[in-house]
């Protein structure tokens, strides 16, 4: 029963994932002591504070870095359709009630959840490695921070996982752990 | 003979040696720091960290009114309010240029006496800050948002704004009154015939409860004696205003002898609310006369002027009830009501005593009618059947008196340079400070309202002298701060302000500072050349005005190569700031315009007019340092001789 359960709560889980920003991206620097924050939602990306996207990307040209133009990622027009996906897969595989369907299940959240990771990596190489050649301040291409700490000029930059990150995260632990139950059941 | 100079002498010399020259230190010793560490504590506000309060000063002659933080004594803003502020272009632009607009015209300076603070019940809620024009008569009102003027109401039929601008318990008025009697309404007359001719008006400006915009709702016609100061009551005496008075001898020369005959001059009890009465009851009359109201539309970046042509005014006579003369020794300067509203002190700058009255036997005097006399219908009543007590032998020259809400009163004392302490009710002196030198106002927090917060104390001083580093002839206006949290009050800070401050209020920077706006929303920006995103930047030629619609954002103009403007032309420059980041303003300036500069701010729009005199190439440039690349922030007008007809051409990042 429990290993059913478990599906439910990681689609539950999912569910609450259009409600919270999957990721978030936060500067600071010496003249910027209250922050600026890049909040990357399923389908948006939003500042933290009402401007702060225009204010990244102002302070963003002087090294010649593109604009974040929500336009521009078409991951934000189909990733809904994605969870959508996963919800109802959960619930039927919470409905179904065979080792294999979790086992599936647990599997193609895991590979979405890397292939969002590896695709978030990639956007920021893009984004670090394709400054405008006549920027006034030259730097040399870099990796954006990916996860965690990184400082870069003026910036002391932290990218962690916001509230959607960490239900899409633990829904992941749920479903393996469903797997687990649903196989030591099977060796029982 | 001999013998006694002799022994003189003995006496003389061997008295400096035992008691020494009397040294400066020792002149001033009394009244002490009370141990410098303690002080430096008191007032030291770390890196980082905020002021308790936020304390607003009159710059006088400046025309301004000063910001500053308390305990630190830190200045933090300059408001301008009635002089032209070439800093950042108020009173230079098309948009400003309207605020300071009188019925004498353009007016681009005044003198800035009083502020106050709107008040809800009493307490300061810090909504609004109002000042007064003393020369040109004038009310504004600042913002406490935008710390920016936004309304300047002009007072008619009067000079000498100086009883002003006082508010009621519960911002219902603010208050206007002559200090200077002239022939109202003005005429051509001899000026000995001051009795017969000059009158003064004491105005009630009502304030709109809702967006709380200015309007004279009323003048009452007064003789002709200077009215200093004023005060409004609280509690029971909450519909009551009242304004000291000198030259009740009418002088109209030398008033430094003429005026100081009498024993006695009158404080004036208005009944604000018996005068609204009557003008309901249609006791009023609608005199034509023309004065200016000046509106600061601030999602518009503009302020519009409004000229009105009539005014509601009454006499006395039409209103029995509505005034009464309260006798005060002598020339009294200023009238403070204690936070309860029932004792109201004359600060008689040239009396021996501090007169305080009773508000409780002003009223049981009207009704029993114990006047002495009568003046074009004010009662005068009389002096003892008003009078409370006579605080003995405070100072000398009491000019200004404030309240800790614990039942003491402090006393600014020009002549003898001190502030003196006093439990009011009793009518006993408790304890005196000297300050440095010959103070004028002083300020507590909320030490003219119902409920003051106490705390400290700030002596505003006329006179400055050695207390700082010598700076030439002309010296900056000393102030300083005393912990009045005690018994004894200690000294803990002494600084140097800006312009003259005549008044002050204090109010819990909590009460404030989250209000307070970062930024203009540019999305909201409704200025009619306002220009929101660089695609839509643009020049426009309309017969012999070029109109430069220009944008400014980190580090560039668009645009800023303009041709095709020729000598002769009316260039304006409709300059729009495009940041939304908290404290990024830009500034322009043009060579060799004959105006300000002007500094936008995030999200505003300001104009810049230039008339070109000479061809040639001429450079402009941002003038607030704004980022890594504020020096190449510029851009270049052509300008093409008269008579010419040169295309208008612009850009950024392009050959013309």
């Amino acid at each position: 029963m429990i290993k059913r359960v478990l599906l439910i709560l990681a689609g539950i889980l999912l569910i609450g994932v259009y409600f919270f920003p999957l990721w978030e991206i936060i500067f600071y620097a010496p003249q910027y002591p209250e922050g600026l924050g890049i909040l990357i939602h399923l389908n948006k990306i939003t500042g933290l504070g009402e401007h702060d996207i225009k204010i990244i990307n102002d302070l963003n040209h002087y090294i010649g870095m593109k604009t974040i133009e929500e336009n521009s990622i078409p991951e934000l027009k189909i990733m809904p359709f994605i969870l959508a996906f996963l919800i109802i897969y959960a619930f039927i595989a919470a409905i179904i009630n065979k080792k294999l369907v979790t086992l599936t299940f647990s599997a193609i959240i895991t590979l979405l959840g890397i292939a969002g990771l590896v695709d978030f990596y990639l956007w920021e190489y893009d984004y670090g490695h394709n400054l405008a050649p006549n920027a006034p301040i030259k730097v040399d291409p870099f990796q954006p921070a990916f996860i965690g700490h990184k400082p870069f000029l003026n910036f002391d930059i932290y990218s962690f996982p916001h509230i959607g990150g960490a239900l899409l995260g633990l829904a992941i632990v749920l479903a393996w752990l469903s797997t687990y139950l649903y196989f030591i059941e099977g060796k029982k | 003979m001999r013998k006694l100079l002799f022994g003189a002498g003995i006496i003389s010399l061997s008295s400096l040696l035992i008691f020494g020259c009397p040294s400066k230190e020792q002149v001033k010793s009394t009244g002490g720091a009370g141990g410098v560490e303690d002080a430096a504590k008191k007032v030291y506000v770390p890196p980082g960290q905020y002021d308790e309060f936020y304390a607003f000063l009159s710059g006088g002659f400046n025309g301004q009114l000063s910001v500053y933080g308390l305990p630190s004594g830190r200045l933090l803003k300059i408001i301008p309010v009635f002089s032209q502020f070439p800093e950042n272009g108020y009173g230079y632009t098309p948009e400003t240029k309207p605020m300071l607009m009188t019925s004498y015209g353009f007016v681009p300076w005044d003198d800035s006496h009083h502020p106050e603070l709107s008040q809800t019940n009493g307490v300061p809620d810090g909504r609004w800050i109002f000042i007064n024009a003393n020369n040109t008569p004038r009310i504004a009102k600042i913002s406490l948002t935008t710390f920016e003027t936004t309304e300047i109401i002009e007072i008619p039929n009067s000079a000498g704004n100086h009883a002003s601008s006082f508010i009621t318990e519960n911002s219902e008025y603010l208050t206007a009154a002559t200090r200077f009697s002239v022939p109202i309404p003005q005429k051509d007359v001899e000026i000995k015939s001051y009795a017969q001719n000059f009158k003064g008006t004491i105005s009630f400006i009502k304030l709109d409860p809702k967006d709380g915009k200015m309007s004279i709702a009323f003048q009452l016609l007064v003789p002709g004696y200077n009215y200093d100061l004023g005060h409004c009551g609280k509690g029971p005496s909450h519909d009551w205003c009242f304004f000291t008075s000198y030259n009740t001898e009418q002088a109209h020369t030398l008033l430094e002898i003429n005026a100081s005959k009498n024993d006695k001059d009158y404080i004036a009890a208005v009944n604000w609310k018996k005068v609204e009465q009557c003008v309901a009851e249609g006791k009023g009359k609608d005199v034509p006369t023309e004065y200016y109201h000046n509106i600061y539309d601030e999602t518009k970046h503009i302020a519009t002027s409004e000229v009105i042509k009539s005014v509601k005014m009454l006499s006395p006579q039409d209103c029995p009830g509505s005034i009464y003369y309260l006798p005060t020794p002598k020339s009294p300067h200023g009238v403070d009501v204690d936070p309860t509203g029932e004792y109201i002190i004359g600060d008689g700058k040239l009396a021996t005593v501090i007169p305080i009255h009773s508000f409780s036997k002003m009223l049981k005097a009207i009704e029993g009618k114990q006047f002495e006399k009568e003046i074009d219908g004010i009662p005068v009543i009389k002096y003892e059947a008003v009078n409370y007590c006579e605080v003995p032998k405070p100072c000398l020259g009491p000019l200004h008196t404030e309240f800790d809400g614990k039942g003491n009163a402090y006393t600014s004392c020009f002549v003898s340079s001190e502030v003196v302490k006093y439990d009011y009710k009793a009518c006993k002196v408790l304890d005196r400070i000297p300050v440095y030198y010959s103070i004028g106002h002083l300020m507590i927090p909320g030490g003219d309202s119902a409920k003051p917060w106490g705390k400290y104390l700030l002596a505003m001083n006329k006179i400055t002298k050695d207390r700082y580093l010598p700076t030439g002839p002309e010296l900056a206006q000393s102030a300083q701060l005393i912990d009045i949290s005690g018994d004894k009050m200690k000294m803990l800070l002494d600084f140097p302000t800006i312009g003259e401050p005549h008044y002050a209020q204090a109010i819990p920077a909590s009460v404030i500072k989250d209000k307070v706006e970062k930024i203009y929303d540019l999305k909201a920006n409704a200025h009619p050349d306002a220009v929101k995103s660089e695609a839509d930047a643009k020049v426009v030629r309309k017969g012999n005005e070029v109109h430069v619609y220009l944008t400014m954002i980190r580090s560039h103009f668009v645009p800023d190569n303009i041709e095709g403007v020729k000598v002769g032309d009316k260039v304006y420059f409709h300059i729009t700031n495009l940041e939304q980041d908290w404290d990024i303003p830009h500034g322009f300036a043009l060579l060799g315009m004959n105006n300000a500069e002007v500094l936008v701010m995030p999200g505003q729009t300001k104009t810049l007019v230039w008339e070109p005199k000479k061809e040639g190439v001429f450079p402009f440039y941002c003038t607030d340092f704004c980022s890594a690349l504020h020096q190449e922030m510029q851009g270049y007008v052509r300008v093409s001789p008269a008579g010419s007809n040169p295309q208008i051409k612009y850009g950024t990042n392009k050959d013309l």
